[in-house]
């Protein structure tokens, strides 16, 4: 026992020097979790919030584009995608052999949707085809049991309600391109598009809203576990056009597969109603993205289905420039309605002999005469007594020679001549031929069909300096507001030189002489006044006008001459005007004129329909 | 063949009486303790005693029966099968280790049919009565031999070495330490573990290279740089302690800890549930937890001291150091002050082998309890019940 109890106090020493070292490691773990909690607590705090708070933005629904009369043109709509997401899916591969059943997949998706798969973590959810049919989507839906981690997700996509027959005036919307990067964190997200042409790139910014917010908690891989904070985003604005669809259906199935284009115009307003190129495209098409072989084949159609020739084409006026001319002429002195010239069918000037569209002339012409038969010798003198410069001047006072200003992107300016122009871009001075040349809307000038429509409408409005716009209200990037000037400014044009250039236009048409007799509106208080235009887009050789001119139909169609038209309506109390150039149409009065007249038939007959306050208040 | 001076120093107590001199504070404050693991256990599944809290307390309360079964028995059967017990722990070791070299990689369990066993856990408790057993055999002066500690440096060497080679550092390095305390306990010299100390920090380097694995070295290589490694090895300590020190004083409050409830933090419901507790309750809540485990820990030295057969003394202070390693160095981990290694908070942490162990062993202390007063000869090796 003795030994025991010397073994027990040497135990109980060493016991509690152990028990003591235990305090004392313990001690240690206090004074840590002390340091951590309360010390560095508020560094740990931020830490932690940093750790589980995730920002993420949403999408604002891009802004409806609708008609002067509230029809949908463009909109939203749902788009149902089938995802999967390879953690609850489990056997990846097994599912979509099993999806596949339902919705064929080709190697190369599969492909696509393996890659994703080993790339991203395993609860992303991974699109697997997007653009669902709804039988698709039911079929899906009905099978889910089957189908582990296969989900339909609803996302929105651009949808254009008339595709080809408005793509021109809409443009389109596509995904963003690195260049377009703003620095806005919107367009990174996967899937935003944003206006690549037309309306949708004008008014982008307004149709395309704020984003929204959403800050979401998240574990440590990533997977949202809840929402804390959502701040909804601003929806698109809703963009009122001025354009009636109707009317731009009508025009677009009236012109067929021409290779065409026709603006309609309010001459008061500068309203753009109709706003036609042909032929024309699938904007839903870029919104899911073109094959090579679909973007090939529009880029290399020779009717140039991608240009909007209404607002880039740039064609030779014509005879449709007659009118300028004779405003010029009559402002200068240079004539006066009461001026006779004689037709003999061609002028000399120098060597140079200027050629009648008639072979054996006209006779003695008046002003009003002289544009109804479209002569041209009267209008080679006219000019030459008038001097480009006046011409060049007036022209540029209808609205030709500069853009106008259209909302749409891609606008061009055409050319209105001078001495000084064709010093700075050809580098020798004009030359009276020139001017001659000039006089019948040929040779270096160039007009839109919608500078066309423009110097109509400022003819027939009385000289007013209308300008033409898209929208029925402003749009800003903050919104829509309403214009509030109506009236267009004066061009100081003398009234009675206006009336005489429409007399003469109204001649065109309704006068059994007049070159666009057959064009005729017979309703009375429908009536409209016009001036074609017929523009070689070849020389004819002196051998070939000795033989007799080809005529267009035996030319091939590249070489064939552009038709053009312009005219406004109703004759008494124009409201109305319209430019029609079909591209190597043929004859102006016998091609584009019989489609003016349709069009302008058309517009009146919706024209009690077409006022879009009434439809505001409706 | 030694006098006896009381009925409590008699071989044999009844059923009735053994009951009556249970240690019931010390079984409480145990349940105390393991409550506290249920309720953290209910939060780490996000308010649901599925999948973890439920188990555990079947567990626990399965594991306390065994505990007062074992605390019930004679003391004089753990001195007398010591040996035993421990050459078939050891057994189960090899075999482990051979059926890891069969095919299964890293091996630690086997199946005994009807419920596995980690033979290393198992080795921890039969260590404890191995030495108690050999160093209850020796005088003071025996001890102070040199000889007559090599049979119990190979006994504790041998599986240290296999725990080792399994691999598992965290059971390797409680088993060595407890061990060390057994010898201290014992009355081995001073200067003698300043010697083993210096052969050790001399043989680290051996350690190093020959013994362990790629991952252990990395779990100690990250541990003097975590922030060198954010979301490799480095994350989970870097996690552990954005989580315990965003708890702050009193914690985000039950079941609103937003680091382990995102899973942030690794390995929530067993080795880093006390950095959730931290989380949730804050310093309140993990002084309340360490002030239970001082209770505790006090409560198995006060036993062992006061036990009157040096078997008993040994038994107490291995089952009282193996309780503060797994405290300490659990502790220590998820608060970043030593490397992760493996080892789960005791009673708290879900899991049923570490549960197991511990009851295995609290049931011995509490056996010493109940037999404090018997004295058991030094060459008596218990074969006279």
């Amino acid at each position: 026992m003795h030994r025991d109890s010397e073994r027990h106090k040497l135990f109980s020493r060493r016991a509690l020097m152990l028990g003591a070292g235990q305090g004392a490691l313990l001690s240690a773990l206090v004074g840590r979790m002390y340091y951590l909690q309360v010390i560095e607590s508020a560094r740990y705090v931020t830490l932690a919030d940093e750790n589980r708070i995730n920002l993420r933005l949403l999408a604002p629904p891009r802004g409806a584009i609708i008609d002067r009369r509230g029809r949908a043109m463009a909109g939203n709509e749902q788009n149902y995608r089938v995802v999967i997401i390879p953690e609850q899916a489990g056997d990846v591969e097994h599912t979509l052999n099993l999806l596949s059943l339902i919705v064929p997949l080709s190697p190369g998706e599969r492909r696509r949707i393996r890659r994703e798969v080993k790339r991203k973590r395993a609860f992303v959810p991974i699109t697997v085809r997007e653009n669902l049919e709804w039988a698709e989507v039911a079929r899906i839906e009905v099978n889910s049991p089957d189908l582990p981690g296969i989900l339909i997700d609803v996302g929105q996509s651009r949808n254009y309600t008339f595709g080809p027959e408005t793509a021109h005036v809409l443009g389109y919307v596509a995904a963003v391109s690195e260049k377009e990067l703003t620095g806005d964190p919107l367009l990174e997200l996967p899937g935003f598009r944003i206006g690549k042409a037309g309306v949708e790139r004008v008014y982008d910014l307004a149709l395309r809203g704020a984003g929204g917010s959403s800050q979401v908690e998240v574990n440590a891989l990533g997977r949202v576990i809840r929402e804390l904070d959502r701040q909804e985003g601003q929806p698109g604005a809703e963009v009122r056009l001025t354009i009636d669809l109707q009317l731009q259906r009508y025009i677009t199935e009236r012109l067929g597969d021409l290779s065409a284009s026709v603006v309609v115009v309010d001459v008061f307003t500068g309203e753009v109603m109709a706003l036609v190129s042909t032929p024309s495209f699938d904007p839903n098409a870029f919104n899911t993205g073109l094959s090579q072989a679909e973007w090939e084949s529009l880029v290399s159609n020779p009717k140039a289905p991608l240009t909007n020739k209404a607002i880039a084409g740039q064609y030779a006026p014509g005879s449709t420039f007659k009118m300028a001319v004779a405003l010029a002429a009559l402002e200068k002195g240079a004539v006066t309605p009461d001026t006779h010239i004689f037709c003999s069918g061609s002028t000399k000037l120098g060597n140079s002999e200027f050629h009648c569209w008639k072979r054996g002339g006209h006779g003695t012409l008046d002003l009003q005469g002289a544009l109804e038969q479209s002569c041209d010798v009267y209008f080679y003198e006219v000019a030459r007594r008038t001097g480009i410069e006046r011409i060049g001047a007036m022209a540029r006072r209808l609205g030709l020679g500069t853009s106008l200003g259209l909302d749409l992107p891609g606008e061009k300016g055409g050319l209105v001549p001078s001495n000084d122009w064709k010093l700075g871009a050809i580098g020798t001075p004009w030359q009276l031929g020139e001017t001659m040349i000039a006089g019948i809307g040929q040779g270096y000038i160039l007009a839109t069909p919608l500078q066309l429509a423009i110097m109509t409408a400022r003819i027939a409005n009385g000289g007013r300096a209308v300008t033409p716009r898209l929208t029925v209200d402003q749009v800003r990037e903050a919104g829509v507001t309403p214009f509030l000037k109506v009236e267009a400014d004066s061009l100081g044009i003398i009234p009675e030189h206006l009336a005489q250039v429409r007399r003469g236009m109204e001649r065109v048409v309704n006068s059994p002489s007049g070159t666009a007799y057959r064009a005729r509106i017979s309703e009375t208080e429908h009536r409209m006044a016009g001036k074609s235009g017929t523009v070689q887009v070849r020389r004819i050789s002196k051998a070939e006008r000795e033989t007799g001119v080809v005529k267009n139909k035996d030319l091939p169609w590249k070489e064939r001459d552009h038709a053009l038209f312009v005219a406004f309506a109703p004759l008494d109390n124009p409201r109305f005007s319209v430019s029609v150039v079909v591209e190597h149409g043929g004859g102006g009065s016998s091609v584009a004129a019989p489609i003016a007249r349709d069009t302008l038939a058309e517009v009146q007959r919706l024209a009690p329909l077409l006022s879009t306050k009434t439809d505001q208040e409706a | 063949m030694f006098p006896s001076d009381g009925f409590l120093s008699q071989p044999k107590m009844s059923l009735g009486q053994k009951l009556l001199h249970l240690h019931w504070l010390f079984v409480i404050l145990l349940t105390l303790t393991a409550s506290i693991g249920f309720a953290m256990l209910y939060s780490a599944a996000g308010g649901d005693f599925d999948p973890w809290a439920s188990r555990q307390m079947v567990r626990f309360g399965v594991g306390l029966v065994g505990m007062i079964v074992v605390a019930l028995t004679d003391i004089r059967l753990w001195l007398r099968y010591a040996y035993a017990f421990y050459f078939l722990v050891l057994a189960l070791l090899v075999a482990v280790e051979i059926s890891g070299f069969v095919g299964m990689g890293a091996q630690r369990w086997i199946s005994l049919g009807f419920f596995n066993v980690q033979p290393s856990e198992l080795m921890k408790v039969a260590m404890v009565l191995a030495l108690a057993r050999y160093f209850h055999g020796g005088s003071i002066e025996d001890v102070g031999r040199p000889l007559f500690l090599l049979p119990p440096a190979f006994m504790v060497g041998v599986p240290a070495v296999l725990i080792l080679r399994q691999p598992d550092l965290g059971t390797t390095l409680m088993l060595g330490l407890a061990s060390i305390a057994m010898f201290f306990a014992a009355g081995v010299r001073m200067w003698k573990f300043v010697v083993l100390g210096g052969l050790g920090l001399v043989s680290a380097p051996v350690a190093w290279f020959a013994l362990l694995r790629d991952y252990q070295k990395q779990r100690i290589l990250t541990f003097i740089n975590p922030e060198s490694d954010t979301l490799g090895s480095g994350y989970h300590i870097i996690q552990s302690k954005i989580a315990l020190g965003s708890g702050g004083t009193f914690g985000k409050g039950f079941m609103q800890g937003t680091q382990s409830h995102l899973n942030f933090l690794p390995e929530k419901q067993t080795d880093f549930i006390f950095t959730m507790l931290a989380e949730e309750f804050g310093l309140v809540g993990g002084l309340t937890l360490i002030a239970l485990y001082t209770l505790l820990l006090v409560y198995g030295l006060v036993i062992s001291m006061s036990s009157r057969n040096h078997f008993g003394r040994l038994v107490g202070i291995g089952v009282t150091m193996t309780f503060f390693l797994y405290i300490f160095i659990n502790v220590a981990m998820v608060m970043g002050l030593i490397p992760v290694v493996g080892v789960p908070l005791p009673l708290v942490s879900y899991g049923g082998t570490a549960m197991l162990t511990l009851l295995f062993g609290f049931g011995l202390l509490l056996c010493v309890h109940i037999h404090r007063d018997l004295t058991i000869g030094r060459r008596d090796s218990g074969d006279e019940m």
